[in-house]
């Protein structure tokens, strides 16, 4: 009796204890977030997404940024995703367990946790110099997919490793090839987990600056990216630039930024959750 | 070790044999799990493998159609042949061998994905596009495996959704679909309850008309009821291989008759 009791306690504690940790993460995100609207939302118009950056901060707007944004982000989603997928294929389907293996598998955990900016600089000799891409949206999607691929190359394994092995069996038991196995059945039962992984590494490339400020995307750029070659800015950056400003105007326009930036975070995960949750329904074991 | 045949009955001596093992030794490691295995299966009859968990049924089944091949640290020495031709000269043919050999699993293990297209899968990877054809295989083989008249109204619902039982059979039909003339499985109605279990049992009785089978199982009464020889692994050994009335009923080997005895109670 004493025993239920005190369990009880220590149960009824950890669920107020586990609230408490919610609820600072969710007074801390709410503080900002008025914070942020306060300030920005009133400046939010069709002028400030399609004005050009500017000396003045009432003219001063996001079209190079936000275009730059969509445009890394574009390309790397195009880099990113086929060689994280693929090397998370490789290794986790094809490669025999061993020495060689567990290097590899303990060196792209490592890459998860190198500070970005060695990634620019990795990237500005790489791509900017000794290949001459130039301070271009290519050479920042290069430098972010470098950067996302071995949270997608983990995840991906993850959810690969996830997918019954009585069904890779299943489907080769039937004849099919490793390939088709992978095709056909492990990579559709794995697809949610693999897009969740995917999208969350996208974000963490979506609000990264400090790579794409050592390849010069800090520069003042008065124009639209057309292609990848061309010079660029993004978001997170135009912020950065604003806020380093002393005239209060900027201040501003960075919250305004800050504002889009979340808009265009919290759309992508609100897409990630509805392809997952339409792929899950039709997936349960 | 001596090479155990058959109980040659007159009926046996007459049929050809299907499948054969040559001195098989399986090794995963260091670990010996098979040790100088040779063995002699009639065409189309039903062969049991019985033995105490971890004897190497399953290994020594799933050598027919190479899925120990993806095992880690799977060695192997020794011969299986299939018509007289050895399977694992070459190692490119593997979709034409489980084309001839299929297999069941101990769960149920249907894809994520419609009834339908669980059956036409082995179709669908060999190429086959034409509707009619996959309509038609999708149906005969349903009927094969009994499961037609329960699922034919909804062969677009997704797999899952079917019972154990109904799952099991449907794997079956995915087998059957390939046309294998060699059917391996491995404890098939050990996760299904005993009315599922007497189906299964049925359908073994009625697919060794065209099918060779070979099933591992632990019910001693299912080995007794559905097999005609029945082989008793113990340690990687094949203790004794026979004609299943004679080796229920007057084992060789005393460790069948403990084995056998101990089950029986
Ligand atoms: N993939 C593997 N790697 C290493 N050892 C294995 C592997 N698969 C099986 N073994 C070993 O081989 C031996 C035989 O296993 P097997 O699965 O063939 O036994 P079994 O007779 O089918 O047992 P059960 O009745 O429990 O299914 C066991 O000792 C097991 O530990
Ligand atoms: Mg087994």
């Amino acid at each position: 009796m004493n025993r239920i009791t005190r369990s009880k306690i220590i149960d009824q504690l950890f669920k107020y204890f586990g609230i408490l940790c919610t609820s600072i993460g969710l007074i801390m995100l709410a503080a900002l977030l008025i914070n942020v609207f306060s300030d920005g939302f009133g400046r939010l118009s069709i002028d400030f997404f399609t004005a050009l950056p500017s000396r003045f901060p009432e003219k001063a707007g996001i079209l190079t940024a936000w275009t730059g944004t969509l445009w890394i982000f574009g390309l790397t989603i195009l880099i990113a995703i086929p060689l994280g997928v693929g090397a998370a294929i490789y290794l986790e389907e094809y490669t025999r367990k061993g020495f060689l293996s567990n290097v590899l598998e303990i060196n792209i955990a490592n890459l998860a946790g190198i500070p970005s900016i060695i990634y620019g600089i990795l990237g500005l000799t790489i791509f900017v110099r000794t290949l001459r891409l130039g301070e271009s949206v290519l050479s920042g999607a290069l430098i972010l997919s470098l950067l996302i691929m071995p949270i997608i190359v983990v995840s991906t394994r993850e959810a690969l490793r996830a997918v019954p092995k009585t069904i890779k069996e299943a489907s080769l038991a039937l004849g099919a090839s490793q390939w088709q196995t992978i095709w056909h059945q492990v990579l559709p039962a794995a697809f949610p987990n693999i897009l969740t992984g995917i999208i969350l590494a996208l974000s963490r490339a979506i609000g990264e600056t400090a790579p794409l400020i050592m390849i010069g995307a800090l520069t003042y750029v008065p124009f639209v990216a057309k292609s990848p070659l061309d010079e660029f800015t993004v978001l997170p950056i135009q912020i950065f630039n604003w806020i380093s400003r002393p005239q209060a105007g900027f201040a501003i326009n960075a919250a305004a930024g800050i504002i889009v930036l979340l808009g265009i975070v919290f759309v992508l995960n609100g897409i990630a959750v509805v392809i997952r949750q339409r792929a899950r329904n039709k997936i349960k074991w | 070790m001596t090479q155990i045949h058959s109980d040659t009955s007159q009926k046996e001596a007459q049929s050809k044999v299907k499948l054969s093992a040559r001195n098989i030794f399986v090794d995963y490691g260091a670990e010996h799990v098979l040790k100088d295995v040779s063995i002699d299966i009639p065409e189309k009859t039903v062969t049991a493998l019985i033995g105490p968990s971890g004897c190497g049924k399953s290994t020594f089944l799933r050598l027919f159609n190479r899925m120990n091949d993806h095992l880690e640290g799977f060695q192997r020495k020794g011969e299986i042949l299939i018509d007289g031709e050895d399977i694992y000269h070459d190692q490119k043919h593997l979709e034409e061998l489980r084309e001839t050999v299929g297999m069941v699993f101990q769960k149920p293990n249907p894809f994520p994905k419609s009834i339908y297209e669980n059956v036409a899968y082995g179709l669908r990877i060999r190429g086959v596009k034409d509707k009619k054809r996959l309509d038609q295989v999708v149906e005969e083989s349903l009927i094969k495996a009994a499961l037609f008249d329960e699922v034919k109204d909804h062969l677009k619902k997704n797999a899952l959704s079917l019972s154990g039982g109904q799952q099991q059979r449907l794997c079956l039909a995915r087998s059957l679909a390939v046309d294998p003339s060699i059917l391996l499985m491995d404890e098939p109605a050990s996760a299904l309850d005993p009315i599922s279990t007497a189906k299964i049992e049925e359908l073994v009785e009625e697919l060794k008309k065209k099918h060779t089978i070979l099933i591992v199982t632990h019910n001693l009464q299912q080995a007794r009821r559905v097999s005609d020889q029945t082989a008793f692994l113990y340690f990687g050994e094949l203790v004794e291989y026979g004609n299943t009335e004679q080796v229920f009923t007057q084992p060789k080997e005393e460790q069948t008759a403990h084995y056998i005895g101990g089950r029986f109670g």
